[in-house]
């Protein structure tokens, strides 16, 4: 069993809470939220958002950055996606996302904040740049897996042995990794990370996440899109 | 909970601030050790070696890194006084949000003030101003961000006024005037004794700052 059973009195909890989720089809820092409230057997509903074209509500529901996700419960809004699963995991005990020792949960929080801070950007680089950048930007995502290979050491998850708040969050990499590869024609996660493709297989498969994936084609033809704005044909 | 408790830090660090801050309204002992950023000590680079930075809190040998997520195993371990986040998992969440905002914003766009000049600058300090306005209509019309007393979001900001002088005397412009009641709030924080003995003296930041200038070459 991957996850524990929801208790009686967690359910009839769950049907007096309104739970709402702003997000779009794609983006994995909503994904990251599905995969929360999933795990924790919560019912909500999924209001899907046109970012050329926000709602009255979400801009309503957050005014600060104007983004998604935005997780609305009980009419009262938490933006930001690290933010949002704290606070999930704050209000619903079931399955915890993070440990109950501090200075296993402080672990968490240094590896969610290093995908943040430096994971995502670095990618990004390598998708949106050419030439020296991009190699710059190769070189300091090679750096950054090292470490995060060293984390994996003796651990099935980031959380150990079963997903946490970390893996949810480094979580965008088991799709995400493929399709910038097929797109941009590079190898970005190989070999020499045996335990990061091993975590970013167990983590796509897993029964609550693998059937949350965007469809791969749409994806595809979203990402080629955008690849060919930052690398014009010439 | 008790056990050795040691601070790599650097003393005009905004971020060091924040942790010795937090040990402060615990009053947890600890041991302060000044690094030398450009001769960083072994025990630094062994107890962080992904970022290499401070500060790093090292409680019974094992090292936690970023300050808040410092702060926040400090709140957890000590967690019988002077919490420095509420309770309910909302009014945590909203905290968690503003230090998030804080950490976002205000360092880059300080950073911004002093490092540039001309149109660049005016644009940093038209989006510095913007957010502090921001963090005072969340403060409204409490006396802390965390209510009766000092909070999460109260750590994480408070440190980044003793850089406000600095910032004042190379954007040329006052904080005061655009944010008076932040600046109130500010005020109000330094009458704390964990905050007065946490931030250095606001002149010798400017000095540092313009230290800083020299050393990177800026005008």
């Amino acid at each position: 069993m991957y996850i524990t059973p929801v208790k009686q009195e967690d359910l009839a909890n769950n049907m007096a809470e309104e739970v709402k989720l702003f997000k779009t089809w794609s983006t994995p820092f909503g994904l990251r939220v599905v995969w929360a409230l999933k795990l924790k057997g919560i019912e909500y509903e999924s209001i899907d958002e046109d970012l050329s074209n926000k709602s009255a509500l979400l801009l309503q529901y957050n005014p600060v950055y104007k983004k998604v996700p935005v997780l609305v419960h009980n009419g009262k809004p938490v933006s930001e996606s690290l933010v949002i699963l704290e606070y999930i995991d704050e209000t619903w005990n079931q399955n915890p996302l993070l440990p109950e020792d501090p200075f296993e949960r402080a672990r968490q929080r240094f590896w969610a904040k290093f995908n943040e801070e430096k994971l995502l950007p670095t990618i990004m680089a390598i998708f949106t740049k050419e030439g020296k950048d991009r190699e710059e930007a190769m070189a300091a995502w090679v750096e950054n897996l090292k470490f995060v290979e060293e984390e994996l050491k003796g651990k099935k998850f980031f959380g150990s042995e079963k997903i946490g708040l970390a893996d949810l969050v480094f979580g965008w990499m088991a799709n995400l990794i493929g399709i910038f590869e097929e797109v941009t024609g590079l190898k970005i996660v190989d070999e020499r990370y045996p335990l990061l493709l091993a975590w970013m297989q167990e983590f796509y498969e897993h029964p609550v996440i693998k059937d949350t994936w965007p469809p791969h084609d749409k994806m595809i033809i979203k990402w080629q899109a955008l690849y060919e704005n930052y690398h014009p044909a010439k | 909970m008790e056990g050795a408790v040691v601070l790599l830090d650097f003393w005009p660090s905004m971020f060091g601030m924040r942790t010795r801050i937090a040990l402060a309204e615990k009053g947890i002992k600890y041991e302060y050790r000044e690094e030398d950023l450009r001769n960083k000590s072994d025990l630094l680079l062994q107890m962080n070696p992904v970022h290499k930075k401070i500060p790093v809190l090292i409680h019974n040998g094992k090292p936690v890194c970023e300050s808040l997520i410092q702060v926040q195993y400090i709140d957890e371990v000590w967690n019988d006084r002077a919490p420095l986040l509420p309770s309910d998992p909302y009014k945590r969440a909203i905290a968690r949000f503003w230090a998030d905002f804080v950490d976002k914003k205000i360092y880059d766009l300080g950073s911004k003030v002093w490092k540039t000049k001309g149109e660049e600058q005016e644009t940093a300090k038209k989006e510095f101003i913007e957010s502090l306005k921001l963090l005072e209509g969340e403060l409204g019309d409490k006396a802390y961000f965390g209510g009766e007393n000092l909070g999460f979001v109260d750590v994480a900001l408070i440190p980044f006024y003793s850089w406000f002088y600095a910032y004042e005397k190379c954007g040329n412009f006052s904080i005061e005037a655009e944010c008076p009641k932040l600046i109130a709030w500010a005020k109000r924080c330094m009458q704390k004794e964990s905050v007065a003995k946490s931030l250095p003296d606001k002149e010798k930041v400017y000095e540092f700052v313009l230290h800083l200038k020299k050393v990177y070459g800026i005008e």
